[in-house]
C-alpha cells in the first residue's frame, strides 16, 4: 500500500469530512443570508466528496473518484441555477433573508 | 337475387329516412313527402313481387344475410323470412303505409317540421318491415324495439306541448315493461331449444320428446306479456289512447293499423309454442274478452273523436287476441287485415275532419258536416258499417267469425265478445250522428271555413273505403282463400273446416241484429232526439266512472307511481342521509387531522431546513442503531 494514506491515516480525513459536514450543517441552520445557506450546503456537498475520495483510495477502486467527478459538475450545474434563482429572487423582493421568503406557505 | 330485392324492400324506407333527415329541409316540404312516398311505395311493389313469386315456390324465401351472433352452440344468423305470414303483413303494412305517406302530404303541409315528420315515419316503416321479415325472433326484437321508438318519436311530434310529451313517455313507458317480457321470453326459448330461428324452432318443438312445458309456459306467458304492450291489452292498455296526441296519420299509421297488430303477428309466428300451452291461450283469450269489453264501454262515452276511435282500436285488438287464445289464429289474421282498412279509413277520415275545423277534435262542436264534406262522410260511413258488422262489408265476416269461433269454444267469452260488438256498432254511430248530422255546433268562424279536403287527403279514403267494403272477399266462411293461403304457416287448418250450418246462421243473424240495435240506439237518442253530450262537469254516475276510463290512470298512479315515489323518499330522507353522514364522516377526519398539518407548512424555509437537518440525524442513528 504504497500512497498517500501511509502518511495520513484514513481515520483523519474521516474526522475532516465530519467536521465539514457538521460546519455546513450549523451553517444551515444559523445563516439567515441565502447565499451563506447556499455555500454551506456546498460545504456538506464537498465534505462528502472528499470521503468519497478518501475510501476510492483506501479500497484501491476508481469508481468512488468518478463518482465525485459527477457529483461535482452536478453541484457545478445546480450552484449556476440556484444563483439564478437567487438573484431573480433578490430584484423581486429586494431581499435574500430566508426569513422574509415566506410565499409558499400551505 | 331475390337477396337483392329483398334488401331493397327492407332498406328502401331507410333510404328516405336518410334523405329526410338530412336533405329533408333543403329540397322543400313536398319534395321530401314525395320522397318519403316514393320509398315505402318501393317497398310496396316489392312486397307485391314477393306475393307473387311465393306461388311458385310455396315454402318461403329464407335469406340469410350474415352470420350474426355465433357463442359456443347458439348461433343466430341475421336473416329475412320471406313466407306467406310475413309477406302478408307486408303487403297491408306498406300499402296502407304508401296511402298515409299520400295523406300525409297534404295533411302536414302547414307543418314546420314536415320533412322530419316523413324521416320519422320511414324509419318506422324501416322498422315495421324488419320485424315483420326477421327470420328471428332477435331481428324481430329489433324491429319491436324500433317502432316503439318511432312511435315515441311521432306521439310527441309536437314537442312543445308538454301533455303530448308526457304521453309519448307514457307510451315508451308502457311498452318498455311489455319489451321487458318479450325479451325474457326470448331468453327462455334460446335457453331450451338453443336457437332463435322460426324455421328451426319449429323443427326443434316439433322433433322434441319430452319438452319442459313448464318452462315452454313461462316462455309463452313472457311472449305474451310482450305482445300486451304493443298491442295494448289490459294491464298495458293505457298508453294507447294517450297515444292520439300524435298527428292523425301517425295514429292511423301505427295505432291502428300496423304497430299495433305486431303482437298479434308475432303470436301468429309462434303458433307452435302457444299450440302446446293451453293454459297461457285460455289467459290470452280471457284478456283479450276483457280488454274488448272494457275498451268498448269506455269508448261509449268520450267526446274527443281520435278517443272513440282509440278506444274502438283496443277493443277490435282485443277481440283478435280473443281469436288468438282460441286458437284461431288465421281469423285474427282476417280480422287484423280488414281492421286494418277500416281503421285506417276512420282515423284518416277523423283527419280530414280535424283538418277542416282546424284542430278541433271534440264532438261536442262538430256536427252537420255530412253536406260540406260529402267524400269524408260516405268513406267514414263505410268504414263504421264495416266495424259495426253489418253484412257485406269487410268488417262483418271477419268479426263473425271471431264471434263463431268464440261460440264453438267458449260461450261466456261469446256473450262477452257480442256485447263489445253491440256496443262498438253503438259508439261508432255515435261517432258518425254527432259529427256528420244534424246542425254545426263549432263557431261563426269555423262554420265560415269548413270545407272537403284536399283530393290528397280524399284519395286515400277513398280506396281505404273501398278496400273496406271488398275486404272481406279474402275469407269468405265456406270457401276462404286466406285459410288455404296461410295452410304453410298454420298447418292444422287443413283438418278444421267450418261447417256452416244452422247454428251459424242464426249466430249471423244474432251479431247482424245485435250490430243493427247498437246503431239503432244510436241514431234514437243522437239523430232523432239530437241529444249532444253536455260538459265535462255534467257527467255523472257510471258514466262519469267510464269517461274517466275507470280511473285506470289514477289506479295505476297510486300503486306503481305513488309507491315508487314514496320508496324513493325513504331512500332518499332516511337511507341516504344515514349513508352520507357515514361517508362524509371520513371526509370530515381527514380534513380537520390535514388542517393541523398544513400549520407546519408556514413558508419559513428556516424551519424547513431544520426539519431537514434533523429528518438526517434520525435517519442516520436509526442506520446506526439498527446495526
Amino acid at each position: 500500500m504504497n500512497n498517500i494514506l501511509n502518511q495520513i491515516g484514513i481515520e483523519n480525513y474521516i474526522f475532516l469530512s465530519v467536521i465539514l459536514f457538521c460546519i455546513g450543517i450549523f451553517g444551515v441552520l444559523y445563516r439567515r443570508n441565502a447565499i451563506i445557506v447556499f455555500m454551506s450546503i456546498e460545504i456538506m456537498l464537498n465534505a462528502v466528496n472528499l470521503l468519497f475520495v478518501a475510501f476510492s483510495t483506501y479500497h484501491q477502486d476508481a469508481q468512488g473518484q468518478v463518482f465525485v467527478f459527477f457529483s461535482m459538475a452536478v453541484a457545478a450545474a445546480e450552484v449556476a441555477v440556484g444563483l439564478a434563482i437567487l438573484v431573480s429572487i433578490f430584484k423581486n423582493s429586494g431581499s435574500i433573508s430566508i426569513d422574509t421568503l415566506k410565499n409558499l406557505k400551505g | 337475387m331475390n337477396t337483392n330485392i329483398a334488401l331493397l324492400l327492407v332498406l328502401a324506407p331507410f333510404a328516405g329516412f336518410l334523405i329526410n333527415v338530412f336533405f329533408g329541409k333543403s329540397v322543400g316540404k313536398t319534395v321530401s313527402g314525395i320522397i318519403g312516398t316514393l320509398s315505402v311505395a318501393i317497398s310496396f311493389a316489392t312486397s307485391i313481387y314477393f306475393f307473387n313469386a311465393l306461388t311458385a315456390e310455396p315454402k318461403g324465401f329464407n335469406i340469410t344475410l350474415f352470420d350474426w351472433i355465433h357463442v359456443s352452440n347458439i348461433k343466430i344468423d341475421f336473416g329475412f323470412l320471406l313466407d306467406q305470414l310475413s309477406v302478408l303483413w307486408l303487403l297491408f303494412v306498406t300499402g296502407i303505409g304508401s296511402l298515409i305517406h299520400l295523406y300525409s302530404i297534404s295533411y302536414m303541409h302547414d307543418d314546420e317540421n314536415m320533412h322530419k315528420f316523413f324521416a320519422y315515419l320511414n324509419l318506422f316503416v324501416f322498422f315495421m318491415i324488419t320485424l315483420v321479415v326477421g327470420s328471428n325472433l332477435l331481428v324481430l326484437f329489433i324491429g319491436w324495439e324500433g317502432v316503439g321508438l318511432c312511435s315515441y318519436l311521432l306521439i310527441g311530434f309536437w314537442y312543445k306541448n308538454q301533455d303530448y310529451n308526457d304521453a309519448a313517455k307514457k307510451a315508451f313507458i308502457m311498452n318498455r315493461i311489455g319489451d321487458l317480457g318479450l325479451l325474457i321470453g326470448i331468453f327462455i326459448l334460446g335457453h331450451l331449444f338453443s336457437t332463435l330461428d322460426y324455421a328451426t324452432l319449429k323443427t326443434a318443438i316439433a322433433g322434441a320428446t319430452n319438452i319442459d312445458l313448464y318452462w315452454l309456459s313461462a316462455a309463452a306467458l313472457c311472449l305474451f306479456i310482450g305482445a300486451t304492450g304493443k298491442s295494448a291489452q289490459i294491464p298495458l292498455y293505457t298508453w294507447l289512447p294517450d297515444a292520439m296526441a300524435g298527428p292523425t296519420p301517425v295514429s292511423a299509421l301505427i295505432h291502428a293499423a300496423t304497430m299495433v297488430t305486431a303482437g298479434i303477428f308475432m303470436i301468429t309466428r309462434l303458433n307452435f309454442i302457444f299450440d302446446l300451452t293451453p293454459d297461457v291461450q285460455s289467459i290470452i283469450a280471457v284478456i283479450g274478452a276483457i280488454t274488448a269489453l272494457v275498451a268498448a264501454t269506455i269508448g261509449l262515452v268520450q267526446n274527443d273523436i281520435k278517443k272513440v276511435l282509440a278506444y274502438s282500436t283496443v277493443s277490435q285488438l282485443g277481440l283478435m287476441f280473443l281469436a288468438l287464445g282460441l286458437g284461431a289464429y288465421e281469423v285474427a289474421v282476417f280480422h287484423v287485415i280488414t281492421h286494418a282498412f277500416f281503421k285506417a279509413c276512420l282515423f284518416l277520415g277523423s283527419g280530414s275532419v280535424i283538418h277542416a275545423l282546424h284542430g278541433e277534435q271534440d264532438m261536442r262542436k262538430m256536427g252537420g258536416l255530412k253536406k260540406v264534406m260529402p267524400i269524408t262522410f260516405i268513406t267514414m260511413l263505410v268504414s263504421s258499417l264495416a266495424i259495426s258488422g253489418v253484412p257485406v262489408f269487410s268488417g262483418f265476416f271477419s268479426k263473425d267469425e271471431i264471434l263463431l269461433t268464440a261460440f264453438h269454444h267458449n260461450i261466456p267469452l261469446w256473450v262477452v265478445a257480442s256485447v263489445a260488438s253491440i256496443m262498438t256498432a253503438f259508439y261508432m254511430f255515435r261517432l258518425m250522428f254527432l259529427t256528420f248530422f244534424n246542425a254545426f255546433r263549432g263557431t261563426e268562424e269555423q262554420k265560415h271555413h269548413l270545407h272537403e279536403s284536399p283530393a290528397l287527403i280524399t284519395f286515400p279514403l277513398i280506396v281505404l273505403a273501398i278496400l273496406a267494403t271488398i275486404g272481406g272477399l279474402i275469407s269468405l266462411p265456406g270457401n276462404s282463400w286466406l285459410n288455404e293461403y296461410l295452410t304453410p304457416i298454420l298447418p292444422k287448418l287443413a283438418s278444421e273446416e267450418h261447417h256452416l250450418g244452422s247454428t251459424e246462421y242464426l249466430l249471423m243473424a244474432v251479431a247482424v241484429v245485435g250490430g243493427l240495435v247498437g246503431i239503432g240506439l244510436a241514431y234514437a237518442k243522437y239523430n232523432k232526439q239530437n241529444t249532444v253530450p253536455g260538459d265535462d262537469a255534467s257527467i255523472t254516475g257510471f258514466a262519469k266512472v267510464l269517461y274517466n276510463k275507470y280511473y285506470l290512470d289514477e289506479i295505476y298512479n297510486f300503486i306503481f307511481v305513488k309507491s315508487v315515489n314514496e320508496l324513493s323518499k325513504f331512500f332518499r330522507d332516511q337511507v341516504e342521509t344515514n349513508l352520507s353522514a357515514f361517508v362524509f364522516g371520513f371526509g370530515k377526519v381527514t380534513n380537520s387531522i390535514s388542517l393541523q398539518g398544513k400549520k407546519v407548512q408556514n413558508g419559513s424555509v428556516g424551519l424547513y431546513l431544520f426539519a431537514f437537518v434533523l429528518g438526517l440525524c434520525a435517519i442516520i442513528s436509526f442506520l446506526f442503531l439498527a446495526q
